[in-house]
């Protein structure tokens, strides 16, 4: 046991010294913010990009009313100057674009002769901007040529806002799926992005010690199983340590932010917030606070537990696979083929949470998927978030802790075999005679 | 002589390959062993066995009187023929971490890692990374790391190989010095004239079997030809040649002889001894050079392996 501590001691500290980890532990939630930023700044800046469209409207039924202006485009009207010379004037000047509406008989024909030029294809929101306004004006024409009062119909306008609850009495909304969707999205793709890292990790590892000839050394020394299980376990610890920093340095910037909102910084982590405080932010951040409000009342210690237990499992499931790899290869080009198939479950399980639990979280795939141990840990986390039971959970844990257990048993076969050869590239009948081999 | 480790019938397969065919090898302690045999022949298959590295199908190994298990690691030291260190780790954090694997407290390896570093006159590089230091250098390291848990038996596996003779033959000294203090030592090797110079006992494995095996000197006396290498200064070397021929078997020779003269190497037959040859050859002239023609072990080996094919 205490040669497991010291193999476990000296992969943490092996991985923890490496450059790339205090690189990737203190560089990357800079990288991540300084992106961030980045996006919405460009966003911003591209927004305020003002679009200058002309209109030459031939038809006389249009007026600058039927186009109004947005923060990004800006109707002007250019319909006594005739349809030739504002394209010209367009094609040599700044305005973005040419809005024609020629004279028709009857507005259906018009609806579909009305024509646009400029020098570069629009952006969907431009076009969608304008056809707006175009329909918008022929349908209210039309309506009142087909007698209906348009006072009438503004005034029958009703919007309605469901209030969804559950069984416990939460409160939810739309915004609060989306939040949830968001969370859930967030915490599996930075497990599949774990499991990758510090799996290959451990292949790497195991590659190194198999190229540097260490190996066998180290096995006169302890049971091959000792090293694998050691290995894992080392990466898994630093991995354990970066989650770690990046809370405290998520919660420090919290404190900062807050402090620099004026709210109580006590009061941040709290569950519940009293009514002074949640009127002071809303106050100060406007509708953003509901957001904020809404974001803190998500299932946070159950997530987080969650996301440290399945990344733990689904972690120590794949590389264990990956250490397998690494033992039956002798350089990284080599793993290519075997890489193949423990990426597909991951990629797998990404794609069914993107795509099926987003719009139905309890349906018969979602289930599925977040209890077969492969895909289990990506797809549950992002089912989580939504509500699952806990006899579900409890079932899905069981179920990757028994494969857990049996994939590192065919794992560990593979390795202890793999380690000490050299050369030829083994095929998949190769692995599974090694498989065989006793002893 | 009691053994410190008998092998017994051992059995290795690996798929439809046999690697090891029923074999067995006592080694008695205090010796220093050669496990020798062609490339492929089953040694590391064996060496793997002896460490617990690889299980064997069928037979057992004892090891002082018990059966091997895996607490009797801290007993053996190994240095594989492939060396290797971490190359990104400390010398001296390696050196630690490896003896502690081997059981020892790491207080108790500081300790000996000092006496053995100032031993070679390398406490300079306890800072420095594997991958600064030359392959020599790295090979040092790892015979101290080897040996440092001072187990009974030690297995060195081409224990020569990327040193320099200087260094070489401050390794071999070390080999025989552990000897000594009571270590035995199994010693795998193709270079010969190193078989020659350290060990007592060998055994020849070849195409997974065991062919030979004993005491080196007795291997020799059963691979004795009766040859003697003659060196006559005489008148009539022609007239002896032939004279020679009539009592004993006549063969040529090449060694090298400082005065000019008659060289001959010449086989007793049977009903004459040594001491036949050598007093004819006293009454024909001076006699220079009278040798008994000992079998090299590299005589040994290839003369035993080609009776194998």
């Amino acid at each position: 046991m205490s040669k497991l501590r010291l193999i476990i001691e000296r992969e943490f500290i092996a991985k923890v010294k490496n450059k790339s980890f205090i690189m990737m532990t203190f560089l990357s939630p800079l990288i991540m913010i300084g992106m961030m930023v980045l996006v919405v700044f460009l966003m911003k800046k591209n927004d305020q990009k003002i679009k200058e469209i002309v209109y030459v409207d031939n038809s006389g039924i249009f007026s600058k009313e039927n186009f109004k202006d947005t923060k990004t485009i800006k109707y002007k009207d250019f319909t006594n100057k005739g349809i030739e010379e504002t394209k010209k004037k367009v094609e040599e000047g700044n305005h973005y674009g040419v809005l024609f509406i020629p004279k028709q008989d009857s507005l259906e024909v018009l609806a579909k002769s009305v024509e646009f030029y400029s020098k570069e294809t629009p952006g969907l929101n431009t076009i969608e901007n304008i056809e707006r306004n175009v329909n918008k004006h022929l349908r209210n024409l039309k309506m009142t040529k087909l007698g209906i009062n348009l006072e009438k119909i503004k005034a029958s306008k009703i919007s309605s806002d469901i209030k969804m609850f559950n069984f416990s009495g939460e409160k939810s909304s739309k915004m609060i799926n989306g939040m949830k969707i968001g969370v859930g999205t967030i915490a599996g793709y930075m497990l599949m992005m774990f499991v990758i890292i510090y799996g290959t990790s451990v292949m790497r590892s195991v590659i190194e010690e198999k190229t540097s000839r260490i190996i066998e050394v180290i096995v006169s020394s302890v049971k091959p199983f000792q090293l694998m299980m050691g290995k894992i376990i080392g990466n898994a610890s630093a991995g354990l340590l970066q989650f770690f920093i990046w809370g405290v340095l998520l919660m420090i910037g919290s404190v900062v932010v807050s402090l620099f909102l004026g709210i109580d910084a006590s009061q941040v982590f709290s569950q519940d917030i009293d009514v002074e405080q949640a009127a002071k932010m809303k106050e100060l951040m406007g509708n953003k606070a509901d957001l904020f409000l809404e974001i803190r009342k998500l299932p946070w210690l159950t997530l987080f537990f969650l996301f440290i237990f399945y990344f733990l499992g689904g972690y120590m499931l794949y590389s264990s696979l990956f250490a397998a790899v690494g033992a039956a290869v002798d350089s990284e080009t080599d793993t290519q083929q075997f890489m193949m198939p423990i990426m597909m479950p991951l990629m797998l399980a990404v794609y069914v949470g993107a795509f099926t639990v987003i719009n139905d979280p309890h349906g018969p795939v979602s289930v599925i998927f977040s209890h077969v141990p492969l895909t289990s840990p990506i797809v549950m986390l992002m089912r989580v978030p939504f509500g699952v039971a806990w006899w579900e959970i409890a079932l899905s844990m069981l179920l990757l802790v028994v494969t857990f257990i049996g994939i590192v048993w065919f794992a560990a076969k593979i390795y202890r075999v793999g380690i000490l050869m050299y050369g030829k590239k083994p095929t998949y009948k190769d692995l599974w005679k090694w498989i065989r081999y006793n002893g | 002589m009691s053994n410190l480790l008998e092998i017994n019938n051992i059995v290795k397969r690996y798929g439809d390959y046999t690697a090891l065919n029923d074999v067995s090898i006592h080694i008695p302690k205090g010796s220093v062993f050669g496990l020798l045999g062609p490339n492929g022949a089953g040694k590391t298959s064996l060496i793997r066995i002896i460490n617990q590295i690889t299980m064997p199908d069928s037979g057992s190994v004892i090891l002082d009187g018990e059966k091997l298990a895996p607490n009797h690691v801290e007993n053996i030291g190994y240095l594989p023929e492939e060396r290797g260190l971490y190359k990104s780790m400390k010398v001296g954090e390696q050196a630690l971490y490896l003896a502690q694997l081997k059981g020892l407290t790491k207080t108790e390896a500081k300790k000996r890692l000092k006496y053995w570093f100032d031993k070679f006159d390398i406490g300079a590089w306890w800072d420095k990374k594997i991958e600064e230091l030359s392959k020599g250098m790295a090979q040092k390291v790892q015979f101290i790391v080897t040996v440092l848990h001072q187990p009974k038996l030690l297995i060195f596996d081409e224990p020569f190989s990327g040193f320099d003779p200087i260094n070489a033959q401050l390794i071999a000294k070390e080999i025989l010095q552990l000897r000594d203090e009571g270590a035995t030592i199994i010693f795998s090797t193709h270079r010969m004239e190193s078989v020659e110079e350290m060990c007592d006992y060998i055994a020849l494995i070849d195409k997974s079997n065991k062919i030979l095996d004993g005491k080196l000197d007795d291997i020799k006396k059963e691979f004795r030809t009766n040859t003697f290498q003659v060196g006559l200064n005489t008148a009539n070397p022609k007239e002896v040649e032939q004279k020679l021929k009539e009592n004993f078997k006549v063969l040529p020779a090449d060694f090298r002889l400082l005065n000019e003269g008659l060289k001959l190497n010449v086989k007793l037959t049977e009903g004459n001894s040594a001491n036949d040859l050598l007093s004819y050859l006293t009454t024909q002239g001076q006699v220079q050079h009278f040798v008994e023609l000992i079998p090299s072990a590299n005589d040994i080996f290839i003369q035993a392996i080609n009776k194998n094919i």
